[in-house]
């Protein structure tokens, strides 16, 4: 396969009904990260491991199901934490590997902002995608079929 | 990639037209009869039971015979599916951030 890297960078801003502090714990606590971040109706985590310091670790490993096209092979994102300011700035730079190729790296840099109607979440994604990872959009593959899956089962039943 | 999923053919297909889109406008407020509908569209009854096939089909619509009229409501074994399907392409990082909108909702309920 060629060598060819595509870089993207995307900001997604959302609204929290709750004080920073709220959000910065749900990125700081290591089981409750887990629970949105890695673990999903859809999808659970076969490793997740955060620790939640300056150089501290975060280690993410899913197995590709039968569905996808990489039955058995491991999904694996290990990241490092870059900088934390607490209640304001988390920053962690993550590279992501399927079985033993690399995927992309990323730089992740979240930002909590209050206002009068709670926090504003600022995210801003700045990756580079390397040959084989088909973009973003290779991560939702697994989640396609399990959708589709989930239809077979349902369509079963009636 | 190609998504050749014939049941999402069939939504989308459904969903492309503009009297169908409102039809389920009309029906999203309340369950209505087949002439009501008709007559709030201003198209035939002939029309609506041809859309209304359409939109039974892919399960958008479900019509029930009670006595002698025919009621139609949403259903929404469609709009689930059509969520799933949207729910799996947006981003990764989309649905990540709605999940922790869900956990913080959750915890702060108790």
């Amino acid at each position: 396969m060629e060598p060819s890297t595509v870089h993207n960078t995307f900001v997604i801003e959302q609204l929290y009904p709750y004080p920073p502090e709220t959000l910065y714990a749900a990125f700081s606590d290591p089981a409750r990260k887990r629970r949105w971040f890695a673990d999903s109706e859809e999808r659970v985590a076969e490793q997740y491991d955060l620790d939640f310091r300056i150089g501290g670790l975060e280690h993410v490993i899913y197995r590709m199901g039968t569905n996808t096209p990489f039955p058995g092979i491991a999904l694996t994102t290990v990241g490092t934490v870059q900088d934390i300011i607490p209640n304001q700035r988390v920053v962690t730079s993550q590279t992501m590997s399927l079985g033993d190729r690399r995927i992309s790296s990323a730089l992740i840099t979240v930002e909590f902002l209050p206002n009068a109607a709670g926090t504003d979440l600022v995210f801003t994604h700045q990756a580079a995608f390397y040959e084989g990872s088909g973009g973003p959009e290779m991560r939702e593959q697994g989640w396609r079929g399990i959708f589709g899956r989930l239809e077979k089962a349902l369509a079963a039943q009636k | 990639m190609t998504d050749n999923d014939p049941q999402i053919d069939r939504l989308f297909h459904a969903l492309g037209d503009p009297t169908r889109r409102a039809i389920l406008d009309v029906l999203s407020r309340a369950p209505t009869s087949v002439s009501r509908l008709a007559d709030a569209l201003g198209i035939t009854l002939t029309a609506v039971g041809q859309h209304l096939q359409i939109l039974g089909e892919c399960a958008l619509v479900k019509t029930e015979k009670v006595g002698r009229v025919r009621t139609c409501s949403i259903d929404a074994a469609g709009f689930d599916r059509l969520d799933a399907w949207t729910r799996a392409h947006r981003h990764v990082w989309k649905n990540r951030l709605e999940r922790l909108s869900q956990m913080l909702e959750e915890e702060n309920s108790d």
